[in-house]
């Protein structure tokens, strides 16, 4: 089975062709402008590199949330497309399973982390279990402070990985002490052929025109409304003319 | 018969996802819209990330339907048009995103298009366009004179300075309590009133071709204001009328004036306050009168909203052109046609 794998759900882009377990080509950015500008690009070239094209592709990875709004759009519905105009296969994985993944000690507790911003995180908590991440606590978005206190009472090591984790780190450590452990920098990004690996073995998905990115949060539009209309059913929201 | 030239275009600059399939740049073979005004309508106004989260759901299933309606498969076509701008950044990425895709995927060529491009050329369904043209775009974003001198050659001769007509249609909505988006129902209160307010015209006399709708919206929502402080009762559809007439009366002189300097063959009105029949009808009575060898095309009402054939037909130009982009196209939010050289402004 052919994969591809796309990564666009916060600054970096990553992008990988697998042909079953074996990384035919894998490209990692943290450069570009915006990942619009940067994905298609850098998916033409992989598969290219891999000496294959668009229609060679078997199955199509996606990390699918949480992440940077615009950015998990721009992955999402480049997937989505991908697979529905070709009829291919769609997988969504976890935006922060991917980067859990990225450490590979076995039965160790992993919190991957991303800054959505005023002290907030999108984090989870994953144990990892035979090169794959299990979770332990689902994705959520959550005060820093909040998660400390969650992962304290698990009094166990944990390595927190992604580029955000420096930013937390003294509130953390603070809370939970020698049981914070830093993930290696290599290990910080998310990696498409890791992403690409995680998604091989799961089901793809059977309604790919509902497909879209877990955001873990309302906009605030829509919960102040939801505030004031609790019982209010407003749908069809939007409509075919 | 000759081969035709089907195009598939995509549409997402707003609240509308669509997608069309326009074979010759002039005969709609389906045009798919996914309109979202009745979420926005909970909120008084599109919010930028709801609509973009309502792309996304309905991309796909508009690419889909585009297709089948037309009978036509991804073998069929000959390019992929877009719309890559101006509207809402979040919104046009979901369609940019989608069309680069399909047009990789099936190696077919790429066509970026300016959203206000598309609206004039929604007028290319009623007729073939003679140059030059001169057309008056009016939509919730923009308020704009626009020169044509050929096909795919657009020059600002004059636009607003401060709102878009259509954005001041939903913002009176709201103090007239007219619910999101207003136009089409002011516009139905209008006929029912007279103008009895003698709103300002503002600009109407400056020699420029330029616009300006601030000042009428705070005259109309002080009128109100001071009403309802002195407990008096104001007739909402005189208001609308008096409105109105102050927009219409204001587009309408512009226009006129814009003509008497560069004489056209064609005035095309588009934009989604081209729907506005107080406008419509104001047009094609004194046109006919003070310029009886300019023809006056009128965007068809179904087509004067956002909306893929009309990025089909205005993509249709750039496909004869062989004006392309590549898989680096991004949305340009803010993209504008340039002013006409040495227009002062």
């Amino acid at each position: 089975m052919k994969l591809l794998a796309i990564d666009t759900s916060n600054r970096p882009v990553s992008v990988a062709v697998l042909a079953d377990t074996k990384i035919l080509a894998t490209t990692t950015t943290t450069v570009g402008r915006n990942s619009s500008v940067t994905l298609l690009p850098l998916i033409e070239q992989a598969i290219a590199q891999a000496g294959l094209t668009a229609d060679d592709i078997d199955r199509v990875v996606v990390a699918d949330g949480p992440g940077s709004y615009t950015g998990l759009r721009i992955g999402v519905t480049t997937a989505k497309t991908f697979a529905y105009t070709l009829n291919k296969e769609l997988v969504g994985v976890s935006s922060l399973a991917v980067l859990a993944a990225n450490v590979t000690i076995e039965d160790q507790l992993v919190a991957p982390l991303f800054d959505a911003r005023r002290d907030n995180l999108f984090t989870g908590l994953y144990r990892m279990h035979a090169g794959q991440p299990v979770p332990v606590i689902a994705d959520q978005h959550i005060g820093a402070a909040e998660w400390a206190q969650q992962l304290k009472a698990y009094q166990a090591p944990i390595v927190f990985v992604g580029t955000a984790v420096d930013q937390y780190q003294a509130g953390l450590q603070a809370t939970l002490q020698a049981n914070f452990v830093r993930a290696l920098p290599q290990q910080d990004l998310p990696q498409a052929a890791v992403l690409g690996l995680l998604g091989r073995n799961m089901t793809p998905v059977k309604q790919l025109h509902a497909f879209v990115p877990h955001y873990l949060r309302l906009t605030q539009a829509e919960s102040e409304w939801l505030a004031k209309h609790p019982k209010e059913d407003h749908a069809p929201y939007v409509e075919k003319i | 018969m000759e081969k035709q030239n089907l195009i598939l275009a995509f549409e997402s600059s707003c609240d509308e996802t669509s997608v069309a399939v326009v074979a010759d740049g002039h005969k709609i073979l389906s045009n798919v819209i996914a309109t979202q005004i009745n979420s926005h309508k909970r909120f008084g106004g599109v919010v930028p990330e709801v609509a973009s989260r309502h792309h996304i759901e309905q991309i796909t299933i508009c690419i889909a339907d585009a297709l089948a309606e037309a009978q036509v498969g991804y073998d069929d076509l000959d390019a992929v048009a877009v719309t890559y701008g101006p509207g809402l950044v979040g919104a046009l990425l979901v369609g940019v995103s989608a069309a680069k895709t399909v047009a990789y995927a099936h190696h077919l060529p790429l066509i970026p298009v300016n959203h206000m491009a598309g609206h004039i050329y929604a007028a290319r369904f009623v007729k073939p366009f003679e140059f030059p043209l001169m057309a008056l775009l009016v939509s919730g974003g923009h308020t704009e004179l626009v020169y044509m001198q050929a096909d795919g050659q657009f020059e600002i001769i004059g636009e607003t300075r401060d709102d878009a007509a259509g954005e001041a249609y939903d913002k009176i909505g709201r103090v007239l309590g007219v619910p999101y988006p207003a136009g089409k129902v002011i516009d139905e209160m209008a006929h029912q009133g007279q103008d009895t307010f003698k709103f300002p015209r503002a600009m109407i006399d400056e020699a420029n071709f330029d616009f300006s709708f601030s000042g009428l919206k705070s005259a109309f929502i002080n009128t109100v204001h001071h009403a309802d402080q002195i407990g008096e009762t104001l007739d909402k559809n005189d208001l609308a009328a008096s409105f109105q007439a102050s927009v219409v009366d204001v587009l309408t002189a512009k226009t006129m004036r814009v003509l008497e300097q560069y004489p056209v063959k064609q005035l095309v009105l588009a934009g989604g306050v081209a729907a506005n029949h107080g406008l419509r009808e104001r047009l094609q009575a004194e046109l006919p009168v003070k310029f009886p060898n300019t023809e006056l095309i009128l965007a068809p009402l179904k087509l004067c909203g956002d909306n893929g054939a009309m990025i089909g037909a205005a993509g249709y130009i750039q496909y004869q052109q062989q004006k392309f982009g590549d898989a680096t196209l991004n949305a340009d939010p803010s993209l504008e046609f340039d002013w006409m050289p040495n227009m002062v402004h």
